[in-house]
């Protein structure tokens, strides 16, 4: 008989890995996808990051003499080194994923006290480790090479890619979506002219485009998107508020300046957008407690995402204003709070209503 | 009629199945009774009965003491045999003081005349007559009915609420009761309503529960008594959401349910009311759910008070497997056990087995922030945020994010996924509040007389030197006459 524990003595069957696991198979739709879209070295890639994460996490454990085995099968690290495995150009080499897989783990996640306790989504930490000191790798994109075409590269050359960093003659590269317009933009181009040819809404909901290797079908984020909310690991503030936290200043610009601002379908179908919304802002640690706090933690990201796309020096902006808002977190969530039972918003206790007030 | 909704709420397994069909049975009159002193909120009961007296069914064996207490009755017939420390139905086994009786097999009721029309008489004179029944909450809480009764009317009392929801998952006790005994539960509502002024009596009882709202609603046919179905959620039976629920009012922080002119009761107790006014029985037994997959034979007894909790898992066949934990009430609010040799006492509602799987016990793991705590939690609270404060040794600061406004229902620490004993921490933290809040009287009163003795040692002091100064003046003073009259007689002598 166990020692004496205080009530519930009853617990609903859940657990913390299982919400990652619920987490992870919302993600495979999306993932597979992805594999399909770029092939071996994608793979490569996404094998490399769960293994230097998984490895990482036991290393710092052991070095901090935690209990290892309980801490590294809860998914945690898993689940931040696919998170980041996605947001990485699909043909990136060995040691990109390897040095941010250990940068999330190691000093995102680990330094800050473990699981639970990060102040910053570690995976995107890490990609804006690894965009801010290896620019030319982490904007190296590929046009989409199906592994079932002709041209993709096979088993072997997909390891000489992601492992010895040859790249094969004919492979293309290309800018992604957001990247060509933003520098064309630049060069004074009328929007029009930028996107004549290369808009193809319908590719940019499936996920037949440039980009990151997990990013670009939003079809099937989307579907994840609605698994986990289904399956009640997020609710709909933070993904829905990010969202509209795009859309209507993108709406509102394209309205003022139709031909030098991209519009709505624009915003919400490129980048990273569906993903972050869905996958990354929601990260529970690093995210508002309130239902409050979590409207406007998902707005400001998206604004903050929209802003940077327009204004910033990055083409993409979800990593980057995830971020800001996770450090805004603490203070979001020492203004937001549900109203307590009996009590006003203030705090203060309620007055009994009169009998001639009912 | 429109129903309100609360906040947040958990849907555990229910697992009434295994106890509510069969109808309530008659535990077998155990050999001996051990009857605590304390079974309610407040003061304990002092003894009226020595060892060797006999005793019938329903007399006094204990008196209330003050303001906030309620008497205790002999559940059956029988010898006093001993008078002295028992195994309280607490987790800490600590004993309390407590009648052992003998049973004499007669379970002779101690004879006493009804009154004609318990509805003629005042509300006043119901109040008293509950009070001497030694009634008290039957939902859990056990605290004295008629000091409820008594405080209600002095606020004035619109809604008469009665708790059938029942929201504890496996127990059964009052479903049973409710399906067997709806009439008597019903005259019970009016007598209390009766003795409150309220204008409405409303009857909420959980949707799961459809033969007991059925039974209840044909029994309340042509009187002021209403059964309501409400959706089935815990905690529903909690006295603060179940009034939100039915009225789509908030029990103010820090105040009680008739500030807002509702009175709260318990269907058992209702029962028990009307036992006590109609029949003069005073209440020596309740209806107990035995329960949980290691027991055989899952039911609903009808318990004396002071049987243990042994002879009634014995009545249910025993044990199918070795129990993972024993608990007393029900596994979202009740307390856990060591052993069974332990009365059961008014509040006890339930006595459960649960098996390893029933329990789900895990290791808790770091709070991942998920805030599924905050969404379930009923109270608007943020459970995440106290614990995190508790675990830090400031529960100070846990009470500035609303620990006092927590209910311990529980549903945080049912769905929290790194299985963090929420609750435990809470109240844990309040305890540790209410010891310092002890100590720091105590030090208060200390500095006090200290400081009044410090005071009083000054004064004493002060007198000692003001008379020592005085005597000094005097004896100055006369040595000054002294050397004058001297003087004059020096001269005198000179002019002679």
């Amino acid at each position: 008989m166990t020692p004496i524990v205080h009530s519930p003595h009853a617990h609903a069957a859940t657990s913390v890995s299982q919400v990652m696991a619920t987490v992870m198979l919302a993600l495979t739709p999306a993932t597979l996808f992805g594999f399909w879209l770029y092939g071996w070295p994608a793979i490569n890639l996404w094998v490399v990051s769960l293994a230097v994460a998984v490895l990482a996490e036991a290393a710092t454990l052991k070095i901090m003499a935690r209990p290892v085995r309980g801490a590294l099968f809860d998914g945690s690290a898993l689940l931040t080194a696919w998170l980041l495995a996605l947001s990485l150009p699909p043909w990136a080499p060995w040691w990109l994923a390897a040095l941010g897989s250990l940068f999330a783990i190691v000093i995102a996640k680990q330094v800050f006290g473990g699981l639970g306790q990060n102040l910053f989504n570690p995976a995107m930490a890490a990609r804006v480790m690894l965009l801010i000191s290896f620019p030319l790798e982490m904007t190296t994109w590929l046009a989409p090479m199906p592994i079932t075409s002709a041209a993709a590269p096979g088993y072997l050359q997909g390891l000489a890619i992601t492992f010895a960093g040859v790249t094969p003659a004919d492979a293309v590269s290309s800018a992604t979506l957001l990247g060509h317009v933003k520098t064309d933009l630049g060069r004074g181009f009328g929007l029009d002219q930028i996107l004549a040819g290369i808009w193809q809404p319908l590719d940019m909901l499936w996920g037949q485009r440039g980009g990151s290797l997990g990013e670009t079908s939003a079809v099937l984020l989307l579907a994840g998107g609605l698994i986990l909310i289904a399956r009640r690991v997020i609710t709909w503030h933070i993904p829905l508020a990010m969202l509209a936290g795009v859309a209507l200043p993108a709406l509102l610009a394209h309205l003022i300046a139709p031909g030098h601002t991209p519009g709505l379908a624009y915003h919400l179908l490129s980048g990273g957008l569906i993903l972050g919304a869905f996958f990354i802002a929601t990260d529970p640690v690093s995210s508002p407690n309130s239902t409050g706090g979590q409207l406007l933690f998902g707005f400001a990201c998206g604004l903050l995402t929209w802003i940077i796309r327009t204004w910033g020096g990055y083409p993409e902006g979800v990593a980057f204003a995830v971020m800001l808002m996770n450090a805004a977190n603490p203070v979001i969530d020492r203004y937001f709070k549900p109203r307590i039972y009996g009590r006003d918003r203030k705090g203060a206790a309620l007055v009994p209503a009169k009998e001639g007030a009912k | 009629m429109k129903l309100f909704k609360f906040r947040g709420g958990v849907h555990p397994e229910g697992r009434k199945d295994l106890s509510a069909e069969p109808p309530i049975r008659s535990l077998p009159l155990p050999e001996r009774l051990f009857v605590p002193m304390q079974q309610h909120i407040g003061a304990a009961a002092k003894h009226q009965v020595a060892v060797g007296d006999h005793v019938k069914k329903g007399q006094l064996l204990a008196a209330g003491v003050g303001m906030v207490s309620a008497p205790v009755h002999a559940p059956t017939s029988g010898r006093v045999i001993a008078i002295g420390d028992f195994p309280a139905p607490h987790p800490s086994g600590l004993p309390v003081a407590t009648l052992t009786i003998e049973s004499d097999g007669d379970d002779a009721w101690l004879e006493s005349e009804p009154p004609a029309d318990p509805f003629a008489l005042s509300p006043e004179e119901i109040a008293t007559r509950v009070g001497a029944a030694g009634i008290v909450g039957l939902g859990g809480a056990a605290f004295p009915s008629a000091v409820k009764l008594n405080l209600s009317r002095r606020s004035e009392i619109r809604t008469l609420i009665m708790n059938g929801g029942e929201c504890e998952p496996y127990l059964t006790c009052d479903d049973r009761l409710m399906r067997e005994r709806a009439r008597e539960i019903v005259e019970g509502i009016r007598l209390i309503r009766h003795a409150t002024g309220a204008r409405v009596a409303l009857v909420g009882i959980e949707d799961n529960k459809p033969e007991a709202i059925a039974a209840m609603t044909a029994a309340a046919v042509g009187s002021e008594v209403k059964v309501v179905a409400v959706p089935a959620m815990y905690p529903m039976g909690s006295e603060k959401q179940l009034i939100q629920v039915l009225t789509g009012q908030e029990v103010p922080a820090g105040g009680r349910a008739a500030d807002i002119g509702v009175l709260v009761h318990n269907v058992g107790t209702a029962y028990a009311v009307q036992q006590a006014l109609c029949h003069a029985r005073p209440l020596v037994s309740r209806i107990v759910t035995v329960s949980g997959a290691a027991i055989v034979a899952p039911g609903n007894l009808e318990v004396p008070i002071g049987a243990l909790a042994a002879d009634l898992v014995h009545a249910c066949g025993g044990f199918r497997e070795t129990p993972e934990r024993l608990v007393l009430g029900g596994p979202m609010m009740g307390t856990q056990v060591t052993g069974l040799q332990i009365p059961i006492v008014k509040g006890s509602s339930g006595v459960l087995a649960l098996t390893r799987k029933e329990v789900e016990a895990n290791q808790p793991g770091p709070c991942i922030r998920c805030s599924t705590c905050v969404r379930a939690c009923p109270m608007g609270l943020l459970p995440l945020e106290m614990a995190a404060r508790i675990r830090a040794g400031d529960p100070a600061g846990a009470v500035d994010w609303g620990l006092k406004d927590c209910i311990a229902c529980g549903s945080c620490s049912y769905v929290c996924p790194s299985h963090i004993p929420l609750v435990h921490y809470f109240n844990h933290a309040k305890g540790d509040l209410a010891a310092r809040e002890r100590l720091k009287m105590k030090n208060e009163a200390t500095k006090k007389l200290a400081d009044e003795r410090n005071e009083r040692m000054a004064r004493v002091v002060r007198e000692r030197e003001e008379a020592a100064r005085q005597r000094a003046a005097r004896k100055a003073a006369a040595e000054l006459a002294n050397a004058a009259a001297k003087k004059a007689a020096e001269k005198e002598e000179v002019a002679a």
